[in-house]
């Protein structure tokens, strides 16, 4: 209903996520490098070579690598912003139809206006915030599943029409992002458009992650400026004292500059020295270690034992600055919904009237076809059971028609016969199908009846009342009249509250449902308890009046309908039971288990109840029965009680979490101190951040903990949080149930905070994503649940033992490589560094360089650089089948061993003593003598070239030595650079350059490198410095040898284990398993309420709107 | 990250089954053990031993004498009159004595030393003009300001060749007197040939003559303050042998790494007796022509003769190091056997 005039007038709805355009690229991008500090120090060591009283090397030595730096980075942003570009633009290219006079018409996305009304179709994404205004769909539930953000599910607005206000609020309202599902068609109000919708306010900024070794790096570099400027002033001071005593007599030859005095000139020298010792802090460093993490993100990209064929889905790298973190991982928080298990319920097994039936092994699937309406993917294994249910058993029929009444699913019906449940629980729609295939078809329901197709047969029942499912009564009831005029009451529930209310008629049939249900448990399986009563027409009329009464009641209605509901569910005869397996993905228990054997932990973070989550934890193994104890904390409370009483209560939990964790912890470990002991340490830039770490503690034994959310809501408050973590930390095993959102954020943060140790979260629904971004590494499972997840997530894959591929050896080869990397590259850096520092002692203190302009630009950038990446790219200590076959090949990683302070100090010692070696031997060598044709061979070019060859050579062999695994790269990088700088080295000193550049260093490759001597000396270098190494390397191999020298070792001489099969563990268990209920109340009151009597007209504002799907990401 | 595949299907986003992208590309895996190390360890320790023992006897071979003439018999006069600046113009010659022991035999080389003198100051070293060197007209007319101040005099006349390296030439010269019984006898020197080729004929060269002679190429310029010649007369005998390919100058102008070096100044010329086998014992002088100012950088002066082998002149440091690094390796060799004997030959501490 645009008119034409107003177009254009308010805000359109394009949006804009790219950051560049063609002319803001250069300058805006600039600007952002050189925000960062490494860039920002090179430009201003560039801007000090150009003054040329201090330029102690030519501004391409700089210039030559910043370029390169800036221009690898510039144009990874740029391809970055290109794929934002191109999605802007896709997003914005959408058509979607908006009425506009009367008629419906095309629009593109981005022409859409506030005001504007527009018609949504089936599977469509929602184009803006919208106001619902009427749909096609006569359904009266609306599945609103916003994003996660709190700010997103607030909404208030008035409507004026006809001066007539009505208030809106977030029910009426579509958000863009999300997509709409099983609805012909909505039409809805645009209010807000492009950068006002919610979702691009809200999609500002993530949290920026960074690792544990970037900030040891951040660390280390500042260091390393302070020792440079520590080394600069030294040689500054030892100028001055030379400039007094030699140099002053030296202007006869050489005069100072006019207004320089010694003093100053000393000044100058620091200046010059900063130029040429730049080295130290490498240039080079931020940006390789982005490329190596690119590739290695890569990697898992391209892991084909990640991808998942069942639905198609890779693992993906999300962000690629994280990997070597993967090598490092403590904890791992995971949910339990479709992480571990699948979210998938199958029923499985049965009993009923004290028979027992279910899978047996080898038989043949039940062939269903007898039954029009029965689900095709629904699979059982127990022939008899049809037999018995075809016989006409009435105990069997009873119990499917109790399956197929007691429940609040929602039925769909698009074409006569297909039959789709809306489910609130997975657990309800298992049974309800079960129900329909052995031919008790639940098919349509009213507020006041349920139509069911019983064996072929339509019966419609009158619902007379649904006793609703909620936490405290674990069960649920429905009353229902009979075409006959029969009332039954059919209940299912929790086997310990059903007992309870069975006649004492039933004791036999009980005892062997008991065993039944042991049975059961011990496969872990979630069972309910099924009963029925039938009611008298009498009693049925007056318990009506009263249960009417007590509904409208004003004052205390929920206690009167508890008694009411009390009274009449009771003495009920027992029908048997259901057996519902919560399906675990595949290899859960196995990944589980070479997890613990990495000695990472594993909590799992669920908003299960207590006994959802402990039957999960048996069945995938991180509770075993053989563990010493499993210590419960939970205390339940009213929420009414707790409200007055909250000071008292506070106190008497505060001093009840106390005296549970104390206890616990007396038990797991009896002499441990009373006070947990803190190690207060500072860290970070200038040392300004406090750490408090808690020290982890010897525990005899196993133990594991489970605590509810309630409790943990508690023992999450200051005073008690450190007792918690203690004590947590002591278990094997810790299970949160029942958890918000919130609370696994919170637990994940408190790992953070008192551990220091890197925690990763891994998850698949709206509900993880808090903890996904509090955790150091958020991984995504994208299976059922959306993809909410996935998009806060740094990694994804589509099953949840891919993790242990993702660690085990995409992590911990990441780790290795980078913390190789990373020792490797400090040291060439020093190494090269410290000559020029020992040859101050012999130039004056001038600043003079060692090696050569063009050497000194390239020796980083094209000597170095490709034989370093190789090793970081394809280095692996063992492959991956020895890393499975030795998880604790991870322990390295997690103890920070392979780069930490330490490493970094010893390797600083060694490039001292190659620097020394480097320097002191070719000037030993070189310095008194001549060539064999009796010229003088001490000249400057040539000692220069002659130094940077022992340098390279000796580079590469220490290369050599770091490289584990010698693919056809490596070699190639490795000599094709040595052939590089010999290329290089005849190639710039030859006529042509020497032509252009006449002051570069011509003939001294052909000059010098033929002489004996020189190569003499190059063999002696290299030795003196390779062989201590090698030396020391061989006896900590034999006096100590890690774990990763002793898998090598095996795998050198052994044949690569053969992939273990994976066996599914079975259990023997005494545990009864928890029911089979969703843990929130259930939808009772929908299907009776009055709203459902409003879904036949048009006015209905009901939806199906399951699903959000990215658009703009 | 990568790229979709246009390809569809339901394994559409499958990966490659490539042996890179898969990380099984076809390794050596090498690793220290303990019949690598170990007989490397020997085998180089022997290998030092034998190059260290070699390198040895051939230095024995060569002979090197070094004689410091800064301030020894009758030059302590010129070593005095050269502190006083105002006496620079003015000659001063002296003498001195030595013997050699043994004869030098085969090809002798003579050198000037200096000790202290640092050709490797930075701003030493940039103060020269390598274009004005390679003939070029331009920058012999106007040299690079890395000259300065000596790229033009007070009246602004180019120097040629400018900057403080040319400007400091050594400008001592030496004749060698061999003392026989029928009386003394010059030792003839060759004063050519004393660069590298590529010095000599392509890294420096004279401006294009164009049927000019050299003076008139150089006109417009004006010699270093230091130099009492021009650079076209540097070499009075052999005009060629002139300008910037002189010989003296390119040696000079390749500068020394270090403080305390040697540059060739001649070696002797072998086709008449009694020098054809070289240098016979005896008795000998050296004529200084003594210019080059030393006190200033409290520098000494040397005159040094040597011969030399197939891996250039005597150099002890090399064999010497040799031998010592044969037998730390050969110590280690032995701690390592001894570890490996001890901790790891039963292989208990390598397996799990």
């Amino acid at each position: 209903m645009r008119g034409v005039d107003e177009e254009k007038v308010k805000a359109n709805n394009a949006i804009r996520t790219s950051k560049y355009n063609i002319f803001t690229f250069l300058p805006l991008n600039l600007f952002e490098q050189f925000r960062r500090l490494a860039n920002a120090y090179f430009l201003f060591l560039l801007i000090l070579q150009m003054i040329p009283q201090v330029s102690s090397l030519s501004w391409f030595t700089t210039a030559v690598p910043l370029a390169i730096v800036l221009s690898i980075t510039a144009a990874k942003d740029a391809s970055d912003d290109i794929n934002r570009h191109k999605c802007d633009k896709q997003v914005n290219n959408r058509e979607v139809e908006v009425l506009i006079d009367g008629e419906l018409k095309k629009e593109k996305w981005m022409d859409v206006q506030v005001g504007d009304i527009i018609k949504l179709e089936n599977n469509e994404f929602v184009t803006a915030d919208l106001l619902l205004l009427s749909s096609s769909e006569p359904l009266n539930l609306v599945y609103v599943e916003t994003p996660p953000n709190n700010c997103l599910d607030k909404f208030k607005g008035t409507l004026t029409v006809n001066g007539q206000a009505y208030s809106l609020d977030n029910d009426r309202v579509l958000l863009r992002g999300c997509t709409l599902r099983n609805t012909e068609w909505c039409f809805g109000l645009v209010l807000f458009g492009g950068p006002d919708t919610k979702l691009m306010q809200n999609c500002g900024k993530t949290v920026f992650k960074r690792t544990s070794i970037d900030h040891l790096m951040n660390i280390l570099v500042l260091a390393i400026f302070g020792f440079l400027a520590t080394m600069c002033a030294i040689l500054s001071i030892c100028n001055a004292i030379w400039e007094a005593n030699e140099g002053s007599a030296f202007t006869m030859f050489l005069p100072r500059e006019p207004g320089v005095s010694g003093s100053l000139s000393s000044f100058l020298t620091f200046w010059s020295y900063v130029i040429v010792l730049n080295t130290v802090v490498p240039i080079s460093l931020y940006v390789s270690v982005e490329i190596i993490r690119l590739g290695n993100s890569f990697f898992i990209d391209w892991d084909r034992k990640m991808y998942y064929p069942k639905n198609n889905t890779p693992a993906q790298a999300r962000t690629t600055t994280l990997n070597e973190e993967l090598g490092q991982i403590k904890y791992i928080f995971s949910d339990k919904t479709g992480t571990l298990t699948q979210n998938i319920m199958t029923f499985n097994k049965c009993s009923i009237n004290g028979k027992a039936y279910g899978k047996q092994l080898g038989e043949r699937v039940v062939d269903f076809s007898w039954n029009q309406l029965a689900d095709s993917k629904f699979i059982f294994h127990d022939h008899s059971l049809v037999e018995t249910v075809r016989e006409g058993n009435p105990e069997a029929h009873a119990f499917f028609r109790l399956l197929a009444l007691c429940h609040t699913v929602m039925p769909e019906e698009k074409k006569e016969g297909e039959l789709i449940y809306q489910a609130q629980s997975p657990d309800e729609g298992a049974l309800v199908t079960a129900a329909r295939n052995f031919g008790f078809v639940f098919r349509s329901r009213t507020p006041e009846s349920i139509t069911v197709i019983e064996m072929g047969r339509k019966v419609v029942y009158e619902l007379v009342a649904v006793l609703d499912f909620n936490n405290i009564r674990k069960r649920m009831s429905v009353i229902v009249r009979s075409p006959k005029g029969k009332t039954t009451l059919y209940c299912k529930g929790a086997d310990t509250i059903i007992y309870e209310r069975l006649h004492p008629s039933c004791s036999n049939l009980m005892k062997v449902t008991t065993d039944h249900l042991n049975m059961y448990a011990g496969d872990g399986l979630r069972t309910l308890v099924l009963a029925f009563k039938n009611l008298e027409e009498n009693y049925m009329e007056e318990w009506r009046k009263r249960h009417n009464e007590a509904s409208t009641a004003m004052e205390g209605r929920e206690e009167r309908l508890e008694e009411l509901y009390e009274e009449i569910e009771k003495d009920m005869t027992l029908l048997g039971a259901t057996a519902v397996e919560d399906k675990l993905q595949d290899g859960v228990p196995q990944t589980i288990e070479q997890l613990a054997k990495a000695d990472i932990k594993i909590w799992v973070l669920t908003g299960d109840k207590q006994e959802t989550a402990e039957n999960i934890g048996y069945s995938c193994n991180i509770l075993r029965e053989e563990m010493n104890e499993v210590f419960i904390v939970a205390a339940n409370t009213a929420g009414g009680v707790r409200r007055e009483l909250q000071v008292n209560f506070d106190i008497c939990h505060w001093s009840f979490f106390s005296h549970a964790f104390r206890s616990a912890r007396r038990k797991m470990c009896p002499d441990a101190a009373e006070e947990p002991s803190v190690i207060k340490a500072r860290a970070g830039l200038f040392w300004l951040k406090k750490t408090e770490t808690v020290q982890d503690e010897k525990v005899n034994g196993e133990y594991a903990m489970l605590i509810n959310g309630h409790s943990l809501a508690f023992a999450l408050e200051e005073d008690l949080e450190l007792e918690l973590l203690r004590t947590v930390c002591m278990c094997q095993t810790v299970i949160c149930c029942r958890v918000t959102p919130l609370q696994k954020a919170q637990v994940v943060q408190l790992v953070k905070k008192y551990k220091q140790a890197v925690t990763l979260a891994i998850g698949d629904g709206a509900n993880d994503v808090s903890m996904i971004k509090a955790a150091h590494i958020g991984v995504g499972i994208s299976g059922q649940e959306g993809m909410q997840a996935v998009l806060s997530s740094d990694f994804s894959f589509a099953q949840f033992r891919y993790l242990e591929r993702l660690l085990l050896v995409h992590g911990r080869w990441s780790y290795l490589r980078m913390c190789k990397f990373l020792r490797y590259f400090f040291y060439k850096n020093f190494t090269f560094t410290f000559v020029h520092f020992w040859y101050a002692f012999f130039c004056g203190f001038s600043a003079q360089t060692v090696y050569d302009e063009w050497f000194i630009t390239l020796y980083n950038t094209v000597y170095t650089s490709l034989p370093v990446l190789a090793l970081s790219l394809f280095d692996q200590d063992v492959n991956d089948r020895w890393s499975f076959q030795h998880p604790q090949l991870y322990a390295p990683g997690q103890q920070n061993l392979y780069f930490s302070k330490k490493a970094f100090v010893n390797l600083t010692v060694l490039s001292c003593y190659s620097s020394l070696v480097l320097f002191f031997v070719p000037w030993a060598a070189i310095h008194d003598t001549v060539r064999d044709d009796g010229k003088d061979i001490a000249d400057y070019q040539s000692f220069a070239l002659f130094a940077q060859t022992c340098l390279l050579i000796v580079v590469s062999i220490q290369m050599c030595l770091d490289t584990y695994h010698w693919t056809a790269v490596n070699n190639l990088f490795i000599w094709g650079s040595l052939a590089a700088y010999f290329a290089v080295t005849f190639t710039m000193y030859s006529n042509g350059i020497f032509v252009i550049l006449p002051s570069a260093f011509p003939f001294v490759g052909q000059n010098t490198l033929n002489l004996p001597n020189v190569w003499l000396t190059i063999v002696l270098t290299s030795l003196l410095c390779i062989l201590p190494v090698v030396a020391y390397r061989f006896i900590s191999m034999q006096i100590r040898p890690t774990i990763n020298d002793k898998v090598r070792h095996r795998a050198r001489k052994e044949l690569p284990p053969t992939p273990s099969l994976r066996r599914p563990v079975r259990r023997v268990s005494t545990r009864r398993s928890g029911y089979a209920f969703s843990h929130s109340k259930g939808y009772g009151d929908l299907v009776t309420s009055q709203r459902f009597l409003m879904m036949r007209p048009v006015k209905s504002q009901a939806m199906q709107f399951s699903h959000i799907a990215p658009t703009e990401s | 990250m990568g790229k979709e595949k246009s390809k569809s299907g339901p394994l559409a986003r499958r990966p490659d089954n490539s042996a890179f992208k898969q990380q099984r590309l076809p390794a050596w895996t090498p690793m220290l053990t303990a019949s690598t190390v170990l007989p490397s360890f020997y085998l180089l320790a022997l290998i030092c031993m034998l190059l260290g023992v070699w390198l040895l006897l051939t230095v024995q071979n060569t002979q090197e004498m070094k004689v410091d003439y800064t301030e020894a018999g009758s030059c302590n006069l010129c070593f005095e009159m050269r502190k006083n600046v105002s006496n620079a113009g003015q000659k001063c010659t002296c003498m001195i004595m030595f013997s050699i022991e043994k004869a030098f035999k085969g090809d002798v080389f003579i050198y000037y030393g200096l000790r202290n003198f640092h050709q490797n100051l930075r701003r030493y070293m940039d103060s020269r003009d390598d274009g004005q060197m390679l003939g070029r007209k331009s920058n012999l007319k106007s040299p690079s300001s890395y000259c300065k101040p000596f790229d033009v005099d007070e009246k602004g006349v180019p120097i040629a060749p400018c900057g403080a390296v040319a400007n400091s030439m050594f400008n001592d010269s030496f004749i060698l007197t061999y003392y026989t019984i029928n009386g003394p006898t010059v030792v003839p020197l060759l004063r050519k040939g004393l660069t590298w080729y590529t010095d000599k004929n392509v890294k420096y060269r004279n401006p294009k003559m164009d049927n000019l002679t050299l003076p008139e190429v150089f006109e417009g310029t004006t010699r270093p303050p230091y130099w009492q010649k021009p650079v076209y007369q540097l070499d009075p005998f052999d005009p060629n042998n002139n300008g910037f390919i002189n010989d003296d100058l390119l040696v000079w102008m390749r500068e020394a790494a270090f403080p305390n070096f040697k540059k060739l100044y001649g070696f002797l010329y072998r086709a008449n007796k009694p020098f054809t086998k070289g240098l016979p014992a005896g008795n000998y002088s050296v004529a200084i022509s003594y210019n080059f100012p030393v006190q200033y950088f409290k520098g000494r002066k040397e005159v040094v003769l040597t011969t030399v082998s197939w891996f250039g002149g005597q150099n002890h440091f090399l064999p010497i190091a040799y031998l010592v690094t044969s037998g730390l390796i050969l110590l280690t060799a032995v701690v390592l056997t001894v570890v490996w004997w001890k901790f790891g030959k039963d292989g208990k501490n390598m397996a799990d």
